[in-house]
């Protein structure tokens, strides 16, 4: 173990660590205030807020030799001896200037700037700036303009910390921004007619710790004090990046990555934060309904479930289980796969249980950092299979259903939807046709939804509790920000209510009976840390079991409670 | 002491000096032939640090320890040869480029060879067209007489040297910010460590060297490390490796001649002016001057006697001995005129990319327009002040020198000349001068 002295406090760090001083001073509790240092960004040390006083202790001796100049924290490796003092007049008086030295060329227009409120220069201002400002000097202004289709600049907030133009460079490897002219006069930009325009550009809004680059899609929407965070995960692709989506008066402002060393580290994609809008379409499904007489009749929730019950279990009960599919969407959450299996086959055990159509659009895309967009443009493809593999007695996939329509072997159909794309033709949907029965059950109409003889309405992973598993059999948990869209139950309370359960939807039970139940999920006996567990190989990058900050919030708060977003190895340039 | 004979500028005044003809004749090239017939890196590098050769650029690093750093066993070292004088005042390169540039490029050969680079890249700034062409010319003539190239006169060393133009930033004289730029990055200087001996250019060992500090190399080879200890001045400090060696001076400003000129380390600036700048002109009195370009500060009138060698600046507040060239100024020359000059100089080449250097340049910068427009305060001596010391990589805020080069003339007209300073704001200022509030937006004052 190596022993680091922060402030007088000692605290032992594991050997093979490669912590620099910010993160082992924050092991002991003490926050260094930084700007330019990223943990998943090189290291630049050109910001200079971070500055401390290091030393040495000699073991034997006992004696502290401190080196005479102030050296960057994020720069310093902690070292079996090292000595760190961040209080000392010395450092103070730095932190000082370089804050006064931003706020020279800063507008300080916090009233109408975006980033107010999650503002690491308001934030560290209060902490480490002067109290009275003695810079008198005419500031300089900027309008606003627009780097790319989410990402706005005001060049006048900037304080040249360079993450953005690192993160084109390292992370997204499309190096779009770049700084222009020198000095004080120094600015982000783009090269005229190469906007940022990369399918992860809206990270680069994230990591700027002010207000200079905004998301132009968020922009004056809503003050951030305002904005409540949930965990989520995000389920456009299968990466599965875990996200917080931002919610006030059950309207989604906006969603951001949230630190997770197993799936997507700090970043997300821009379709996952920004293609969002299935959520308020105004063509959701907000009611359940029947079609009787060739016309659609609505119906309550109590009458649907007895509805759907005469549906399939006729089928199954006059032909045999075979005979019906219900067919598990990847978009339903491991729980509520689970209830719907569980329902399937209480019916008569050899339902044929069908995993659902699984989108797939174009290849993989990989980042200059790892970072991968996936084809498969779904949440839980390995947990709904391995429930129907559980499960099933003769899983099907969904190609292999629509051959045993064809041939008539399958008679009725319980599909379950919850895509935000359209996700079935009016071909494929025709297959459907001359079921004898089709409950669908489903987010938005499709082909098939007009097809059903009872169609019910469910809910996107935004307004529903549940455990997605993601391409490398990770499982992560979501949480409920939104309230179900207009009549709409959860898929799980709908499942609950076939199974005859009493009572509210729980996914957390589900997940425990789950993990009792099918050995994949054996690991989710307690529950699902933040940072999802590993089903298939048993072992994740960073077992973190702590609730995780995002990235893009300083305050000593965040830093106290989600320290652990800080301890991962830094990459140097 | 017996008349000094220059050895560096001994070719310049020869016709056609830069030729291959003309440096062959005066004895060129034979330390080279000496160094690759009978001496091995190792013994080179020795020689060099025998001789106590410091870096002419600024900084003063003794060159051969620089070499010896160099890991042993890397395949690939890189040699960079810092020719982006950009020093305000500074044109020793410049004579040493245009007028003899082989003497250059046998510096250069006998570095790498020392060094074990097999490649070398001249970083010339782009203002020296001249010493572009003649470097180019030069490097040519060598290709064809076998002196460049593979196999240097059968002895197996192999040499490229290539010619690399800035683009006008005086940040690019900067080591590392010289190393970026070479890579065709931004100028920023690196974080360090690691140090380009041990990660330089395309991230290999890289050795950078000023130009001055390679041309002495030949003559050290040929004449040997006493006879460059003969000259200068010795240390009584053993953490000082002592000043020894000729050294390029450049004269400007307020002087009849303005020239430059080779003297063994050591002279003073008063003999510098009287002797060889041929005193202050038009019959004025000189009032201060720059002992090595901006960044090493002032000497007032009465420091005019401090020896100019690595340690003697240091010993009156400056910073150091930089690149020796002394500007001189007249009695008419306000000190205002002076640091606005020197304030806009700094903030204008400052890189941008540390916060205090950035910031701190420009603000003292602006408030300098503004003392000099009339509307000083006595309050912005004080955060002048404050800046000055808050600046550099020297209480390591700063990951560069430059910022210490902005914080010495503040910190030397602050300290030397304050007197002249509140006077001035005094005077053109008499209603405001004692304002302690933060004055009114100042709009007119936004031309910075």
């Amino acid at each position: 173990m190596a022993t680091i002295t922060v402030d007088g406090k000692e605290i032992e760090i594991g050997d093979n660590e490669r912590l620099n001083v910010i993160q082992a001073a924050d092991r002991a509790g003490v926050s260094i205030p930084f700007y330019c240092w990223h943990p998943g960004l090189s290291v630049v040390a050109s910001c200079r807020m971070c500055l401390v006083e290091t030393g040495t202790k000699n073991k034997e001796t006992g004696e502290i030799s401190m080196v005479p100049k102030l050296v960057p924290a994020c720069q310093t490796p902690a070292k079996d001896g090292t000595v760190v003092v961040t209080n000392s007049p010395k450092v103070k008086a730095n932190q000082n200037f370089v804050q006064e030295g931003i706020l020279l060329d800063h507008p300080v227009d916090c009233p109408i700037c975006d980033q107010a409120g999650e503002c690491w220069l308001q934030d560290y201002y209060f902490e480490f700036g002067h109290q009275e400002r003695r810079a008198d000097i005419h500031p300089f202004t900027s309008k606003r303009r627009e780097l790319g289709p989410h990402v706005s600049l005001f060049a006048d907030r900037c304080v040249m910390c360079s993450r953005c133009v690192r993160f084109t460079r390292e992370v997204s490897g499309e190096g779009e921004l770049m700084v222009i002219d020198r000095g004080s006069h120094a600015e982000i930009d783009v090269f005229p007619g190469f906007p940022i325009d990369n399918k992860m550009s809206g990270n680069v809004n994230d990591i700027c710790p002010v207000g200079a680059l905004c998301s132009t899609d968020f922009l004056y929407e809503q003050r951030v004090w305002f904005l409540e965070a949930q965990n989520s995960v995000c389920t456009k692709c299968s990466t599965g990046c875990a996200t917080q989506m931002h919610v006030n008066q059950n309207q989604l402002y906006r969603i951001q990555p949230r630190f997770n060393p197993n799936a997507n580290d700090w970043w997300m994609c821009d379709a996952g934060r920004y293609e969002n809008q299935f959520v308020t379409a105004p063509e959701r499904l907000d009611g359940v309904v029947i079609r009787r007489n060739n016309a659609w009749e609505p119906l309550d929730w109590p009458h649907a479930i007895r509805e759907v019950y005469n549906h399939v279990a006729d089928v199954a009960l006059n032909h045999g289980g075979s005979h019906l599919a219900v067919v598990l969407s990847p978009f339903l959450s491991c729980e509520e796969a689970y209830l719907l299996a569980s329902y399937a086959v209480s019916i008569l055990s050899d339902v044929t249980l069908v995993v659902g159509k699984i989108p797939v659009v174009g290849h993989d895309e990989k980042f200059k950092s790892g970072f991968t967009i996936r084809a498969e443009k779904c949440p839980n493809r390995r947990g709904v299979e391995e429930i129907v593999k559980h499960f099933g007695k003769q899983p099907l996939d969904w190609d292999g259903m629509l051959a045993k329509i064809a041939t008539g072997e399958i008679k009725g159909a319980y599909v379950t939807g919850g895509y935000g794309d359209p996700w079935i033709d009016d071909a494929e949907a025709a297959k459907f046709e001359h079921l004898e029965s089709l409950v669908v059950q489903d987010i938005l109409p499709s082909p098939l939804a007009r097809r059903a003889k009872l169609v019910l309405p469910g809910v996107t992973a935004f307004e529903k509790d549940g455990s997605y598993v993601n391409h490398a059999g990770l499982i992560q948990s979501a949480s409920w920000g939104l309230r179900p869209h207009g009549g709409a139950h959860v898929d799980g309370q709908t499942f609950s209510d076939l199974l005859g359960r009493r009572g509210i939807y729980n996914a957390a039970d589900v997940l425990k009976e789950l993990a009792a139940k099918v050995p994949f999920f054996a690991r989710c006996t307690d529950g699902v840390p933040p940072a999802g567990l590993n089903l298939v190989t048993g072992q994740e990058k960073h077992p973190l079991t702590t609730e995780l900050g995002t990235v893009t919030h300083p305050t000593p708060t965040f830093r106290s409670e989600g320290s652990r977003m800080l301890e991962v190895e830094t990459p140097t340039r | 002491m017996a008349e000094f004979e220059p050895v560096l500028l001994a070719n310049i005044h020869k016709p056609d000096s830069h030729t291959l003809s003309v440096y062959r004749a005066a004895g060129g090239y034979a330390a080279i032939k000496k160094v690759l017939s009978t001496m091995s890196p190792v013994d080179t590098v020795e020689l060099v640090k025998a001789s106590n050769l410091r870096g002419r650029g600024g900084a003063g690093f003794p060159c051969g320890l620089k070499w010896s750093f160099l890991p042993k066993d890397a395949p690939t070292v890189y040699m960079c040869v810092n020719a982006d004088e950009s020093e305000p005042a500074t044109f020793n390169n410049r004579i040493l480029m245009e007028l003899d540039p082989h003497q250059v490029l046998e510096g250069i050969m006998i570095g790498c060879y020392a060094t074990r680079a097999q490649t070398a890249y001249i970083y010339v700034r782009c203002e020296y067209p001249t010493a572009y062409k003649r470097l180019h010319q030069a490097i040519q003539e060598c290709y064809g007489a076998g002196l460049l190239g593979q196999n240097i006169n059968g002895s197996g060393f192999n040499l490229d040297i290539y010619l690399h133009r800035g683009a006008a930033a005086y940040i690019c004289g900067e080591e590392t910010g010289l190393i970026e730029s070479l890579e065709g990055k931004r100028a920023w200087p690196r974080i360090k460590p690691p140090f380009p001996a041990i990660e330089g250019a395309f991230r290999k060992p890289t050795v950078v060297n000023n130009i001055e500090t390679l041309a002495n190399v030949p003559h050290i080879v040929n004449r040997g490390a006493d006879w460059f200890k003969s000259m200068g001045v010795p240390s009584t400090n053993p953490k000082d490796p002592g000043s020894y060696g000729p050294k390029l001076y450049c004269i400007s400003g307020h002087v009849n001649t303005p020239c430059c000129v080779e003297l063994p380390l050591g002279v003073t600036c008063r003999e510098l002016i009287e002797r060889h700048g041929g005193g202050v002109w038009k019959g004025r009195k000189g009032k201060m001057a720059i002992p090595g370009g901006m960044s090493m500060g002032l000497l007032t009138e009465k420091e005019f006697d401090t020896p100019l060698d690595f340690a003697g600046p240091g010993k009156v507040g400056c910073l150091g001995l930089g690149t020796a060239a002394v500007t001189v100024m007249d009695e008419t020359v306000s000190i205002v005129d002076y640091l606005n000059n020197a304030c806009r100089f700094f903030a204008h080449e400052s890189c941008g990319q540390c916060t205090p250097c950035r910031e701190g340049t420009s603000w003292s910068s602006r408030l300098m327009t503004r003392i000099l427009s009339g509307k000083g305060r006595l309050k912005d001596l004080e955060i002048l002040q404050s800046i000055s010391q808050s600046i550099g990589i020297m209480p390591g805020t700063t990951i560069c020198g430059l910022a210490d080069g902005a914080a010495w003339p503040l910190k030397n007209a602050l300290g030397k000349f304050r007197g002249e300073l509140e006077e001035y704001i005094k005077k053109t200022n008499p209603g405001g001068y004692q304002q302690e509030e933060p004055a009114m937006a100042l709009v007119e004052l936004a031309h910075h």
